[in-house]
């Protein structure tokens, strides 16, 4: 009985997390990109425009749904659930603070790249079920740039998985730090297993892995369809892409789903690459600075701080660089992210062998 | 080639990444907001740019190109203005007085009633022609701006101050005083 209510209190939670943080994260976003362009930003609603975003969200609830006379019926009203529960199982082998993680899978990496490609689906789903030439156009856009930047993803986490030895991400994220149970050598020389904090970290611990951050971070914001890889949406272009049909409640989904996996991408990133719950903070000397931040609540405040880092990374490259065209894109994730992703690869297993030598 | 271009790539986003930070930082103050004859008005480039409008206001000149304000009592309703204007959105009627009604404040003599003076500002674009035109200046551009209404016809402003009956005691007298001068005419 207790199991039962467990199993459905976690995915609750999460689902309301995911809620509070796309509310709060389209208002960021939005004063984001007003301050970078010397605006203000939302401003009217509530103390600074607080309370925008729920006003937003009460008035999607509101709105009539309203299905295109020639659209497909099914899947039109699929494609949003499809899209936004591929993103939110994801969430499911994520841990949050040590050992607090919804299911402790050996296979947890594996099963987040398996199940986030399904979105992909459901973005064809959503374009081809509307009956709209933009909408088709953006989810074959979609599909394309998904399918070809899963690859240099891919990649990326074998490099860092070849280093690790396991695709739980519940012990990958506990090998960042103080409690590892093996030893961490900072850049493979000097030992860091009691020192921990950022020199623990996995972009660290191997000179390649930086450089595998970064194509992770490129492709995964290729992954999410976020700027500068937004043609699949392309307001400019494409009116809306894959969504242009959708109003109300449906595209609220989509939109969430859109933010959920920008949070998914951040924390996946953050837990293979950036220690994980693991603090920042080194011991240095008397100064055990990680040994007092590290537990429950620091896990879970250093996890979200850091999610939220990269999250704002990724608004901040949003409103800075130009969307990319479609050949650009194909250029950039074949001839440059995954020739450099295999080279990282081939590294990492010469590390590895290094390591055990 | 791939390299070279990628390295020019990754070098550029560098930049403009900076670029974008340096304003996201310094938009946590509001540029001030100065007047436009000020010395340094095009000085300032970094800090928020919008102007919260009803509650803030930009400093305009006292008389600039905005509303416009008829002074009635200096009007010789000469009609220059309704000729200047190019959109036509002046309508002035005039009455004939038999004798001088007064003295502008420039010392131009009134010897006609303005019957209508009616300016349609959803009409008017603005020009100013007709206050360069005007040879008493009782037509001016003000630097009232805001005046957004919920009828199109509130945007008609009335300048003649006469009363209907006042217009016909006006009207009967110049048909009077027309009569004399005819009878006057052929009495001779």
């Amino acid at each position: 009985m207790t199991d039962l209510i467990v199993h459905i209190i976690v995915p609750v939670a999460i689902f309301s997390f995911i809620a509070a943080f796309t509310l709060f994260a389209v208002y960021a976003e939005r004063k984001i990109a007003g301050f970078v362009q010397d605006r203000l930003g939302p401003m009217e609603t509530g103390k600074y425009g607080l309370v925008q975003t729920i006003a937003d969200i009460l008035k999607l609830l509101q709105k009539e749904f309203i299905t295109p006379a020639a659209a497909d019926k099914v899947l039109f009203a699929m494609a949003p659930v499809v899209i936004f529960v591929a993103v939110f199982i994801g969430f499911s082998v994520i841990p949050w603070a040590p050992d607090f993680i919804p299911a402790d899978t050996h296979t947890g990496l594996f099963f987040i790249m398996a199940v986030v490609s399904i979105d992909a689906i459901g973005i064809l789903m959503a374009g081809w079920g509307s009956n709209n030439k933009y909408s088709l156009l953006g989810a074959i856009r979609a599909i394309a740039q998904m399918v070809s930047y899963e690859i240099p993803v891919g990649l990326s986490l074998i490099a860092a998985v070849m280093i690790t030895q396991t695709l739980n991400l519940n012990d990958i994220a506990y090998l960042q730090g103080i409690q590892s149970p093996e030893p961490i050598y900072f850049m493979g020389f000097w030992e860091v297993s009691h020192i921990g904090g950022i020199f623990a970290w996995h972009i660290f611990q191997a000179p390649h892995l930086l450089i595998v951050y970064v194509i992770f971070f490129i492709a995964s914001l290729a992954e999410c369809n976020r700027a500068p890889f937004d043609i699949p949406e392309a307001e400019s272009e494409l009116i809306g892409g894959f969504h242009t049909e959708y109003g109300g409640i449906k595209f609220a989904f989509l939109f969430l789903a859109e933010y959920a996996m920008m949070f998914l991408v951040a924390i996946l990133g953050v837990v293979i690459f950036l220690g994980g719950w693991n603090s920042p903070l080194p011991n240095v000397g008397g100064l055990l600075l990680a040994d007092w931040t590290t537990g429950l609540g620091w896990g879970l405040f250093w996890t979200i701080l850091k999610s939220f880092t990269v999250v704002g990374v990724q608004m901040w490259i949003r409103w800075t660089l130009p969307r990319f065209r479609a050949d650009q894109l194909m250029t950039l994730c074949w001839k440059v992210l995954i020739p450099a992703a295999f080279v990282c690869m081939a590294i990492s297993g010469l590390w590895r062998i290094m390591i055990i030598l | 080639m791939v390299l070279k271009t990628t390295i020019q790539g990754f070098l550029t986003a560098v930049k403009g990444l900076l670029l974008t930070v340096r304003h996201l930082f310094a938009a946590r103050k509001a540029r001030e907001t100065l007047d436009i004859r000020d010395q340094d008005y095009f000085q300032q480039q970094q800090g928020v740019t919008t102007v919260q409008y009803p509650r803030q206001q930009m400093p305009i000149p006292e008389v600039a190109r905005y509303q416009l304000e008829v002074e009635i009592d200096d009007c010789i309703v000469c009609d220059l203005c309704a000729k200047a204007c190019p959109v036509d959105c002046i309508d002035i009627q005039s009455i004939k007085s038999p004798n001088a009604i007064g003295k502008t404040s420039d010392g131009s003599v009134k010897r006609l009633y303005p019957a209508k003076f009616d300016i349609d500002m959803a009409k008017c674009m603005y020009c100013g022609l007709c206050t360069v035109v005007c040879p008493t200046e009782c037509i001016t551009m003000t630097n009232q701006y805001d005046r957004s209404t919920q009828q199109l016809t509130d945007l008609i402003y009335g300048f003649s101050e006469m009363t209907d009956k006042e217009v016909q005691q006006r009207k009967e007298e110049w048909t009077k005083f027309q009569a004399e001068k005819e009878a006057a005419k052929k009495g001779s």
